[in-house]
Parts: structure tokens; C-alpha cells; sequence
């Protein structure tokens, strides 16, 4: 659905040159969610704009719906853009006109026919939940409400591709939430590709299918959520997933643990995580289980869980309850003090 | 009250064929120099460097231009424009005569003040609208003017009140208007209570405009 081929931007001002992308390449398929994450700077808004080319990359192909962007007229460009829709930290609303106006200007604006205006913008209001708000102006919405307006004005012009630069940063974590299952119902309901960027892992977890992590300009790791949350290759994809799951325990218990037994880390993917298994592990065996901690989420298929446990008792009876652990589809690794 | 009874029966007429003459004056000046200067004030925006219609020669002459102009006091501009006046609409006295210098003087007034306005607009609103695949003459008047109304109309209203003064200069070459009677009676003929009377009227005119400016600006900003 869209492509990105190497694609790199370089922005040009009097004195320097910054080099905010750098041979990017990307695929973001047909009715999926992919995720963009990356600290302040990475190039994250740069990629998005680059998408419908707000921003115009300095090489390298831009190519949604089978159609290279690079290669088209004014005209077809302008055409393009309105399948695809886009929607902003800072929400972008006509302060001057109504929720009804802020929809109904653009489409008007894009030649859709009189007619037709009221029944999309009452259609796509009510998708957003805000049906009542018609009359009201966006000084008088809450900042969420704001960002509902603003999804319902890129709905109503039916396109096929969402472009979300930061869309619930400027949200507190409760509306974040809601924004958030607001887009999942779209992009299952109505069947359109999302490409998402964010700074918050939380957001990638709840309704990401993929997840890019970009630094510097680049891409630095790219796969399904699941997988970079299990098996991070990267430092920088390392941070954000601990960022979910804060473990910092003071080294002095670790060393002083390890002396009675090995330190480790459990992962949980899917059902896994729903069983009791460490509960299990002290029935069975001779051994004590103390979890130091520990935390499971709901990824947007499947739970997913990472507990760091301390597990007290002699070397075979520990040795035994690892490889029952890891039957029973359990990730074990051993947390070394020194690492 | 013998006393303002009688300036008024002396007066009363003139004073108001002078008010008179000065609202035509202003708006007539007005409207032409909205027509003239808006537009400027919006190529001023997006000849800008790194705006649609990025256009660094055109930009930089439109700035000087204006800036020349708006160095000009009303008074010089007046005579300077002499021969102007002439050759646009046939003659340099009275009203006719009056209008090219106040549209010369208040169309790149306007075209500043719509300028400042214009670029308050928020960027991301624009880029919003460009996102959508909308036309970028359609952004300019349905997005950035339509959301600089409020800024627009507080600007129109300096510049009314800017050419409401210039035209206290008009009787110079003949157009009438409250400036001109103030100076000719008030001062040249010491009437003294002339010059308070139309004092007193251009007050009110100034505070009613600013009143009626403010208000239609904070209707049009919809907080
Ligand atoms: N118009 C521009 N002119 C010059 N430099 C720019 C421009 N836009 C972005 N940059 C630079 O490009 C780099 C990437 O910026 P970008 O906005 O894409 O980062 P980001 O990942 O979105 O960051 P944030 O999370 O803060 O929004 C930064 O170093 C930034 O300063
Ligand atoms: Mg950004």
C-alpha cells in the first residue's frame, strides 16, 4: 500500500545541512497498522510527511496505491493526497468555523457534490462519536474531541491510507487510550492502512501489526510488534521496550540472590501468559519462587509478559523447573549481575 | 445651552455636510484600498521565501515599494501625487481629486496590517488543508483569510481611523470634510467653538468605529 524506496531528505539551510533521512526503505501493507518509533529528532514526522509529500524527499521513491509519487503533476498529486488522509499532534482545525464547517469546508473545497456533503460529514461524526457537537466550535473541545473532528475530516474523504503524525502526544493517557481504539475500529471496520508515529512504545503495543524503530535518520530495526518486543536486536529498541517494563533491581540484591539460586527472566507470549506457570513451578518441584518483578500487557492480538524471578533451591531441582518452564512455551534466560 | 443652541443654528448645517463629506471620503478610499491592498498584503505572504509562491524578486520589489510609499507623509504625498491625480480621474481638486492620494496612502497601510494578519494563521492548518489535496488559491482565501478575519478586521479598523486623520488634510485642495472646517473657522477665523464641535464629533466617530471594529472582531474569533 505504500512504499518508501530508499528513500533519503536533507534539509538545506544557510549555514549546515541536516541529514534527516537517510535511505529509508519501508512497505506498509494493505489493512495493516504499522508503527513508527523513534526519540525527538529521529526523522519520525520527516518519514510520515514524506508520504504525501508535504515534505519532498531529496531521492529515492515514494509509491502508495502502486503509484510513484515523484513522478506526478500537480494535479495528480493533488488527486493522490486525497486518499490520503493525515492527521496531526496539533489537531489543525479552523478555529473560525463549526465541527460541521471543518468537515464540510474540505469536502466541499475537494468537489464533492452539494448533496452528498451532509450525509458524510453526519456519517463520519457519528463514527467519531461526536454527532452531537455539530454546532459547537473547536475552542469549546476537549483536546481529544478536537482530534475526533480532525479523524472524522480525513474519513469523510473515504481515503484508503492514514497518516498520523503524533496524533495522541498532546493527549492525556486516558483519551490517548480511546483515540487510540478509535483508530483500531477504523482500520478494521473500514479497511484502511494506517502508518503511525509515535514516541510512546504504549502506542505501538495497543494497535500496531508493525513496528519500525528509526535513529538518526534510519531505520534501525523493523518487524511485527510481537517479535521486536521479544527479541530486540538493537540498544535503542532495547530502551523502548524496557520502557514498558521498568525492572531495575538494585545490584547488590541480584549478587546476594544469586548465591541461592539463579536469577530469570520469564517471557510470556500469547497463551502462555494467561497460565499460572510460575505458581505451578513450587508444587512440582522443590524449590521457592520470589518474583523481583514483573508485568504483562496486552499487545493488540496477545498478551505478552515479562517477569523477572528469583528461584531459590538446589541446582537440579532448578534445573528441572527451567525446562518445565520452557515447555510449557515459557521464554527462560538468566539475568546476569554483571550485564 | 443658548450658547450650543446658537453654534448650532450657525453651524449645524455646514458641520454636517462636512461629516458628511469626510464618510465619503473614508469609505470611498476605504473600499478601493481594501480591493488594492489585500491582495498585496496577501502576495506579501506567499511570495515569501519558502511559502507557495516562493518568489524572491517580486517579494523584495513589493516591499520597497510599499515602504517608500508609506515613508511619505499624507501632506507630501498629497501635492507629490499632483499630476497623477490628474491624469487617473481628470482633476486634483475636491473629493474626486482627494481619492487617489488616500487610496495611494492607505492601500499599503492595509497592505502591512493584512500582511501581519495573514501570517498569523497557523502553519499546520495550511498544511492540513495542502494535505487534502486542496487548491492552493482555495487555501489562501478559504483557510488563512478566512481564519485572519479577526486580525483582518482590527486591521481594517486602524486603517479607518488612519484615513479618517489624512482626511483633515483634504480641504486642501478643496474636498471638504471636518478637518477642514475645523481649520478654516476654528483656526483661520478664530471660531473657536467650531473647532471643539467637530473635535468633539470626530471623537465619538473614532470611538464608535473602534467600539464597532472590536466587536465584529471578537464575533468573528468565535472563542
Ligand atoms: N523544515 C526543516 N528545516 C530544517 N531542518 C528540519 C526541518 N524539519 C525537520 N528538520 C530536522 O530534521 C530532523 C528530523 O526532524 P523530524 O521532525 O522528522 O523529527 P521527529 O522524529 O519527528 O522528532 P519529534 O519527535 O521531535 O517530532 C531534525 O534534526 C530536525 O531539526
Ligand atoms: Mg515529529
Amino acid at each position: 500500500m505504500i512504499e518508501l524506496k530508499h528513500v533519503s531528505k536533507t534539509f538545506e539551510s544557510k549555514h549546515q545541512q541536516v541529514v534527516a533521512l537517510n535511505d529509508v526503505s519501508l512497505q506498509v501493507n494493505k489493512g495493516e497498522i504499522f508503527g513508527v518509533i523513534g526519540y525527538s529528532g529521529a526523522g519520525k514526522s520527516t518519514l510520515v510527511r514524506c508520504v504525501n509529500f508535504l515534505e519532498k524527499p531529496s531521492s529515492g521513491q515514494v509509491i502508495v496505491n502502486g503509484k510513484d509519487l515523484g513522478q506526478m503533476t500537480v494535479e495528480q498529486l493533488r488527486a493522490a493526497r486525497q486518499n490520503i488522509g493525515m492527521i496531526f499532534q496539533g489537531f489543525n482545525l479552523l478555529k473560525t468555523a463549526t465541527v460541521y464547517d471543518n468537515i464540510a469546508i474540505p469536502l466541499k473545497l475537494t468537489g464533492v457534490p452539494a448533496d452528498q456533503i451532509k450525509e458524510k460529514v453526519e456519517k463520519y461524526l457519528a463514527i467519531v462519536g461526536l454527532s452531537d457537537k455539530k454546532a459547537v466550535f473547536p475552542n469549546q473541545l476537549s483536546g481529544g474531541q478536537k482530534q475526533r473532528v480532525a479523524i472524522a475530516r480525513a474519513l469523510s474523504h473515504e481515503p484508503e491510507v492514514l497518516l498520523s503524525d503524533e496524533a495522541t502526544s498532546a493527549l492525556d493517557p486516558e483519551t490517548t487510550d480511546s483515540i487510540l481504539s478509535l483508530l483500531l475500529k477504523i482500520n478494521r471496520e473500514l479497511g484502511i492502512t494506517i502508518l503511525l508515529i509515535t514516541h510512546e512504545m504504549h502506542v505501538i503495543q495497543k494497535i500496531c501489526d508493525r513496528v519500525a524503530v528509526m535513529e538518526n535518520g534510519q531505520i534501525i530495526e523493523q518487524g511485527h510488534v510481537i517479535d521486536i518486543y521479544t527479541h530486540p536486536e538493537n540498544t535503542t529498541t532495547e530502551k523502548f521496550v524496557s520502557s514498558i517494563f521498568p525492572s531495575d533491581i538494585p545490584i547488590e540484591i541480584i549478587t546476594e540472590l544469586e548465591k541461592q539460586g539463579p536469577i530469570i527472566q520469564l517471557t510470556f507470549v500469547g497463551p502462555s501468559a494467561d497460565q499460572p506457570a510460575l505458581s505451578m513451578l513450587s508444587k512440582q518441584f522443590d524449590i521457592h519462587t520470589n518474583i523481583l518483578s514483573g508485568n504483562i500487557v496486552q499487545l493488540k492480538d496477545q498478551p505478552f509478559g515479562k517477569l523477572i524471578a528469583h528461584i531459590k533451591g538446589a541446582k537440579v531441582e532448578t534445573d528441572k523447573a527451567l525446562n518445565y518452564l520452557r515447555e510449557q512455551g515459557v521464554q527462560v534466560s538468566e539475568v546476569k549481575h554483571n550485564g | 445651552m443658548a450658547n450650543f443652541n446658537e453654534v448650532f443654528d450657525r453651524w449645524g448645517g455646514l458641520i454636517w455636510e462636512s461629516t458628511l463629506a469626510t464618510f465619503q471620503m473614508v469609505t470611498i478610499s476605504l473600499l478601493i484600498s481594501i480591493i488594492i491592498g489585500l491582495p498585496l498584503g496577501i502576495l506579501l505572504v506567499i511570495t515569501r521565501p519558502n511559502k507557495s509562491f516562493d518568489n524572491k524578486y517580486l517579494y523584495r520589489t513589493l516591499n520597497i515599494f510599499i515602504n517608500v510609499i508609506r515613508s511619505i507623509p499624507f501632506i507630501i504625498l498629497l501635492f507629490a501625487l499632483l499630476p497623477f491625480t490628474r491624469l487617473v480621474v481628470g482633476t486634483s481638486m475636491g473629493v474626486r481629486g482627494v481619492i487617489v492620494p488616500l487610496v495611494v496612502y492607505t492601500a499599503p497601510y492595509i497592505a502591512r496590517l493584512m500582511e501581519s494578519a495573514l501570517l498569523e494563521v497557523d502553519k499546520g492548518v495550511l498544511e492540513a488543508y495542502e494535505a487534502m489535496g486542496i487548491k492552493t488559491k482555495d487555501i489562501i482565501w478559504h483557510v488563512m483569510v478566512r481564519e485572519a478575519r479577526p486580525s483582518i478586521i482590527l486591521g481594517i479598523t486602524i486603517a479607518v481611523i488612519g484615513l479618517i486623520g489624512a482626511t483633515a488634510m483634504a480641504g486642501l485642495v478643496g474636498a471638504g470634510g471636518l478637518g477642514d472646517v475645523a481649520y478654516r473657522f476654528g483656526h483661520l477665523r478664530y471660531e473657536p467653538e467650531v473647532m471643539y464641535v467637530t473635535i468633539i464629533i470626530l471623537v465619538i466617530i473614532i470611538q464608535v468605529i473602534q467600539t464597532i471594529g472590536n466587536i465584529l472582531a471578537s464575533r468573528a474569533k468565535k472563542d
